[in-house]
């Protein structure tokens, strides 16, 4: 099994282009650029686009022009970046335009650390932009989960039409790993649904068995509008309640309702356990350690490594959860996540465990926090 | 050619609103040209001038206030085809203004029409960065304090290929925008006009004082010679199709053993310029010549030409969970920089860990095994001391050996760097 060697960012610009990615704009910022850097290698000569914007609105932005031309589209940054995102994702989120926007989180808040780790926005992604609508974040633990999960990113996001975040941390980014991109499972590519041909096509309307409306691009025969104004089927801005109020559950239910057929995750399950560790990122790397010392120690522990952070997989938590009295939220962050396992499991003692020095966290601190339950 | 305003949805402007005349006009300009609806993609953003893209049988995408010219960008790009026209108002392009600045410097094939009404008509008539310091607007005093900005002038200093400031009164207005829509590059319609809704109420401003106005500032008429050059998108996709593909990254067979095949941390310490980072490059190469799985993490300052450098690496036979470093195998120490910013590694390396310590450089005392490299006297310059440390750490046997650090080599480089690559392994004395 011959092996290569790059960079987490790397890989998940391997997996954009695998997966279609066709159109690139992104503003240089630690430790996203090398996502950046290597999609200015990629796309051009396969004819894709790939350009710098003169701010992290104007890539973003770019984006989704592209996207609605009919382009696959990614953009990369970090927390500062993210923050100016923010109108940006408003706007694919509510007028559903498909966008992989990869996070690369530093330490924060603000400017923050440059070059050390966090996972500090967590929340940051599902919450960060108006109308609180709920997005799809999948979290890499390793080189291989950022090939993997990017092409999943562009297939979800295809497939509901809406951002999807690739949340994943310096640590992950900048590492460089042994990789063998021809051994990682690929999926199926999935595009836009068009409209069956010959069908009347209004932007914004939704088949009677459907949650997502079809899609054509900007540019082609039949006229498209786009709109980040509320809107009705036909894309004008609508001043019908009724309308609005059932178009924004449906926005909610597309993405919420689907979740278990993309609760990305590993278990490791231990029967004479009592306590189950929940965790993601690269934190999940250390915790697999502590999860093997602690079984050769006598002293067996459950872990459940979450790569589909949001919507929350409740059903995935809530089952893999059951039989344990103790459960040990591990994250690089002050307690972000742990809120939400909190919410799910109000039957069970959450514990939680995390650190937001630049460090990351190594299994003897979990172990030590498994120790403390 | 048939109308392509939008029967349905009827121009809703204020009375004697000069946009409604510049929509009609826009188009007279489309039937002028002959363009279908699915030619044209009409762009806008917040304000008065937001609500053009509802008027017209066109494609259309209408988004956040001032970064219209954000989403012309990928459309034009991802179409080259399509007519892009985008309309914004003096406010959209203040808030926008790092767009606009960007749009006159790529010069790509976009049409930008300001509506200039020196107001924000739909918030209450507040200032914008077109308003005269003089009028009176919802904002108070606060415009009287600073100065407005001449679009033009600034759109010319950013490379504008075609810039015109005219009356929305002019009466060639749809022969203009003609133009300035086939002008190959990208062009600035600074279009002046009333706003009768608000700004009009408390200051003089009628088509004859426009035209008054106008007629007392230097002229800004279409073509600006001096910014003559290649529109962007055709520029891109020339050069783009004469870049090379990148191939899949290199893919390493096992080739070897290693001396020992167990998981082994190594930490290099130097300081920037002493190629730490390409070393720990070429170890991870090495690792996969044995077909062990590697990790590297490095760490430097931003100022990349001076404070520490390090490079860690984890080679093992198994998958590599966590990678932070408990028990280097062997530490290379070249640089002080490097070794001052982990010196608390020291106080915890086991007996059997190897130092290799270039002789100038001060390490703490450890129970470590320090084996010393006169590299100065082997006239080993510094930014070859850390492959040198290699080429030592391949020779004493320990993580690598010879063969598998050549062999890295070869993967990572050409010559003619090859071959002095390893010229210079097979010369370091172990010593």
């Amino acid at each position: 099994m011959p092996l290569s060697l790059m960079e987490g960012n790397e890989a998940i610009a391997w997996g954009a282009v695998n997966s279609g990615c066709r159109f690139y704009a992104g503003y240089p910022i630690t430790p996203a650029t090398t996502i950046f850097n290597t999609m200015l290698k990629l796309l051009p000569p396969m004819g894709g686009i790939c350009i710098q914007g003169e701010d992290e609105i104007a890539s973003i932005g770019s984006c989704l022009g592209a996207s609605m031309a009919g382009l696959k589209v990614m953009t990369a940054t970090s927390g500062p970046g993210l923050s100016l995102y923010s109108e940006h994702i408003s706007f694919a989120l509510g007028s559903e335009i498909p966008i992989v926007i990869v996070v690369i989180q530093r330490l924060g808040p603000s400017t923050g650390s440059a070059t050390r780790g966090a996972d500090g926005d967590i929340q940051f992604m599902r919450w960060g932009s108006s109308g609180g609508l709920p997005v799809i974040v999948l979290a890499p633990v390793d080189i291989n989960d950022c090939f993997f999960l990017t092409m999943h990113a562009f297939n979800l996001a295809e497939e509901f039409r809406c951002p999807v975040f690739i949340a994943s941390n310096k640590e992950i980014a900048m590492t460089k790993e042994s990789i063998d991109m021809d051994a990682i499972p690929r999926p199926k590519l999935k595009e836009r649904a068009a409209p069956p041909p010959g069908k009347s096509f209004l932007p914004f309307e939704i088949g009677s068995d459907r949650m997502t409306p079809d899609f054509l691009p900007i540019g082609d025969e039949v006229l498209v509008r786009q709109t980040s104004s509320t809107h009705g089927p036909d894309g004008y801005i609508t001043t019908d309640f009724d309308q609005i109020g059932k178009n924004q559950e449906r926005l909610r239910k597309k993405i919420v309702s689907a979740v278990d057929r993309f609760s990305f995750c590993e278990a490791y399950m231990e029967d004479d356990a009592d306590t189950l560790v929940i965790t993601y990122g690269v934190t999940a790397r250390a915790a697999k350690e502590a999860f093997m010392e602690q079984k050769g120690e006598g002293k067996p522990v459950s872990l459940l490594v979450l790569k589909t952070i949001w919507p929350v997989p409740e059903n995935l938590i809530k089952e893999k959860a059951k039989s344990f009295k103790h459960v040990v939220v591990v994250e690089m962050n002050l307690g972000q996540y742990v809120r939400e396992i909190q919410r799910i499991l109000p039957d069970k003692k959450v514990h939680f465990f995390g650190q937001m020095n630049g460090k990351l966290i190594t299994p003897h601190q979990i172990k030590e926090a498994i120790a403390n339950v | 050619m048939s109308n392509l305003l939008n029967k349905s949805r009827p121009l809703v402007f204020c009375p004697g609103c000069s946009h409604e005349r510049i929509a009609r006009i826009l188009d007279k300009s489309f039937q002028n040209m002959g363009l279908n609806g699915n030619q044209i993609v009409m762009v806008s953003d917040i304000g008065c001038s937001g609500l053009f893209d509802t008027f017209f049988n066109t494609h259309a995408m209408h988004g956040l206030h001032g970064r219209a010219l954000t989403y012309a960008t990928g459309l034009k790009l991802a179409r080259p085809e399509l007519n892009v026209v985008v309309t914004m108002g003096d406010g959209g392009m203040g808030i926008g203004g790092a767009h606009i600045l960007s749009a006159c410097r790529r010069n790509l094939d976009l049409t930008l029409l300001v509506l200039n009404n020196f107001n924000f008509g739909m918030t209450g008539g507040q200032f914008s960065a077109t308003t005269p310091s003089e009028a009176q607007v919802g904002s108070g005093f606060l415009n009287r304090i600073e100065r407005p900005i001449d679009v033009c002038e600034v759109a010319c200093s950013a490379g504008a290929t075609y810039v015109t400031r005219c009356s929305a009164y002019r009466k060639d207005l749809a022969e203009e925008i003609e133009r300035a829509i086939r002008h190959e590059g990208f062009s600035v319609l600074d279009i002046w006009g009333v706003c009768t809704g608000r700004y009009s109420k408390q200051n003089k401003l009628t088509p004859q004082t426009i035209d008054e106005t106008l007629s007392a500032l230097p002229p800004r008429e279409g073509v600006v010679e001096n910014n003559a050059r290649k529109e962007y998108g055709r520029f891109y996709r020339e050069v783009a199709e004469s870049q090379k593909p990148t191939p899949p990254p290199a893919k390493i067979e096992k080739k070897f053993d290693p001396p020992e095949s167990i998981r082994q941390e190594v930490i290099i310490l130097g300081d920037a310029g002493q190629r730490i980072i390409t070393a720990g490059d070429i170890l991870c190469f090495a690792g996969l010549t044995a077909g062990l799985k590697v990790t590297q993490k490095n760490e430097y300052n931003i100022t990349v030409l001076r404070g520490p450098s390090i490079s860690e690496v984890i080679l093992s036979p198994e998958d590599i969970g966590f990678n932070g470093i408990y028990r280097p195998a062997a530490i290379v120490a070249i640089g002080q920089e490097g070794v001052d910013r982990r010196a608390n590694l020291f106080e915890h390396l086991d007996k059997d860990a190897l130092i290799i310590l270039a002789k100038g450089v001060e390490v703490p005392s450890s129970n470590a095994t320090v084996h010393l490299v006169d590299f100065k006297k082997q006239g080993i310059k510094t930014h070859d001391r850390a492959l040198s440390s290699l080429s030592v750490m391949a020779k004493l046997n320990k993580v690598i050996n010879l063969k598998m650090l050549q062999s890295a080599l070869e993967a990572r480089f050409k010559e003619p760097v090859l071959t002095s690559a390893l010229g210079l392994v097979d010369r370091v004395d172990i010593a």
